[in-house]
């Protein structure tokens, strides 16, 4: 274990049905500050469960995760504080559907941050501009494409000024045209040095723009490491046989 | 007037004095003799005011029973508070209770069981109405809250909101507009089940008919006019329904 790992995953198990299913089978992982972790897998592999754990959506059966040096699993923890710090991003959006870009932008930074109003407008604009949809601010997420809508899920993560970005399958959801255009925001993203926790069927974006690759299979961290080594030399023939029906 | 007078003594002598002029005398004395729309207005009156009553209690209760349901069932594991699961029994066998029994058989129960010494019946009525109402309302509110995609909470919990807010903020508004034609339906019931309380004494719109015909001995004018007094008042309901719906659905187009 490394001391000055952001997020530091101790076995964590994940069962539901009294121990029948396991979604997550003991996985351990530290990710730095500054990594960008592809965490690849075939579907019912644990990727998303695994993810999910790093902001509690899914509360682990046993292991713990630790944040910042707090563990987070504990349950007199106040999660609330820390997942201001993880952004996350979901396959399908999940904007809210009955507010503007803009107030989707704007609500937790001015009902957690305690921002005002102008200024919470006004970083919401910039990052707005960043992705090239300021001229959406005043429009509902149904008027916007999908791949408009995940920029917008995305920004509006950023707007908390997140430690970390965790990504939930960001691009399944997307017509295949609207594919590159979330991709580039990402990519963008690891270029500035966000640490990024992703999910993706996008082996591209993995070995282009990952320092480090998870392969999960079976609940179990099957196989982990650059994203050469994952792609040139598995080892594992679990890997191999994935690699080979999706490359 | 004259008339009136005329043709209803010959009617009562049995003379024939032709449909017409017999359907006139009828009406007459269902609706004009003796003031009697007087008494259909104030039965509207009461009628109305009882249903503002049951529904400002049903929905009272119906929110505080969902929001309890809903925040014990989303607890986290490991968090679970004792109180809420005690209030949170208190309140399913409330549901079970009220819907497992029949709303007349509740009214009987309340009148000449739990409130018998008191005489206030239409009062008791309401009270009926809205504790039975507030079940139902419990069921649709919470019906709303659970059937809302999870991933709108996820998204507002993984912003760093808290419980409240994300329920204020983005489950609630969202929960309501997709709530509100069942709470519509729920509310034409609750106008038209004020008539029950006539059962016990209470003194709304149906009790004014039988007052009526209690006297002429005519049925067919005093219930057919409160059918369309209900009818009327559940159509400018529904119509004021609809006009919120559209004004809510505008926002997402």
């Amino acid at each position: 274990m490394n001391a000055n790992a952001l997020i530091s995953v101790r076995d964590v198990k994940k069962y539901y049905n009294g121990g029948k299913v396991r979604a997550l089978d003991g996985v351990s992982t530290d990710i730095q500050k500054g990594e960008v972790v592809v965490i690849i897998g075939p579907s019912g592999g644990g990727k998303s469960t695994l993810l999910r754990t790093l902001n509690l959506l899914e509360e682990p059966t046993e292991g713990r995760v630790i944040f910042d040096g707090v563990d987070i699993t504990d349950p007199k923890t106040d999660i609330d504080l820390h997942r201001q710090k993880m952004g996350m991003v979901f396959q399908h959006f999940n904007l809210f559907p009955h507010m503007t870009i803009l107030r989707n932008m704007t609500l937790a930074p001015m009902r957690v941050l305690k921002k005002s109003r102008e200024e919470a407008e006004a970083k919401a604009m910039q990052l707005l501009e960043r992705v090239g949809l300021a001229d959406k601010a005043a429009n509902y997420p149904k008027q916007l494409s999908g791949g408009q809508q995940q920029r917008v899920a995305i920004v509006r993560a950023l707007a908390m000024d997140p430690e970390v970005m965790l990504f939930d399958e960001p691009t399944s959801a997307l017509d295949p045209e609207m594919v590159g255009e979330v991709l580039e925001v990402m990519k963008q993203l690891a270029a500035e040095g966000m640490t990024m926790v992703v999910v993706t069927h996008e082996m591209g974006f993995a070995r282009e723009v990952g320092s480090r690759v998870l392969f999960l299979a079976g609940g179990k961290l099957v196989e982990e490491g650059t994203p050469e080594k994952i792609f040139s030399s598995p080892e594992s023939p679990r890997l191999q046989d994935f690699l080979s029906k999706v490359l | 007037m004259e008339n009136y007078i005329l043709w209803k003594e010959m009617l009562q002598e049995r003379v024939d004095i032709g449909f017409w002029k017999e359907q006139y005398v009828y009406f007459y004395q269902a609706f004009i003799e003796n003031d009697r729309w007087l008494q259909y207005l104030q039965g509207v009156g009461t009628t109305l005011l009882t249903t503002a009553f049951a529904l400002i209690l049903g929905v009272a209760l119906g929110i505080i029973v969902a929001s309890i349901r809903t925040a014990h069932d989303q607890q986290r594991p490991g968090h679970r508070n004792i109180f809420l699961g005690i209030l949170n029994a208190v309140c399913k066998i409330y549901v079970t209770v009220i819907r497992g029994t029949p709303m007349m058989v509740q009214m009987l129960i309340m009148c000449y069981v739990i409130f018998s010494s008191s005489r206030s019946f239409t009062m008791i009525g309401a009270l009926t109405l809205g504790i039975n109402s507030g079940a139902y309302v419990a069921e649709i509110i919470r019906g709303g809250l659970m059937n809302l995609d999870a991933g709108q909470s996820e998204a507002g919990r993984s912003l760093g909101l808290g419980y409240v807010d994300t329920m204020a903020y983005i489950v609630i508004p969202q929960a309501f507009k997709a709530i509100l034609p069942a709470l519509g339906n729920e509310f034409i019931i609750l106008l038209k089940d004020t008539s029950l309380i006539a059962m016990i004494g209470g003194k709304e719109l149906l009790h004014a008919a039988q007052n009526i015909y209690g006297r002429t001995y005519e049925f067919m004018y005093p219930l057919i006019g409160i059918a369309c007094m209900y009818l009327v008042m559940v159509m400018i309901f529904s119509w004021l329904q609809g006009k919120l719906e559209r004004r809510l659905r505008q926002s997402e187009r």
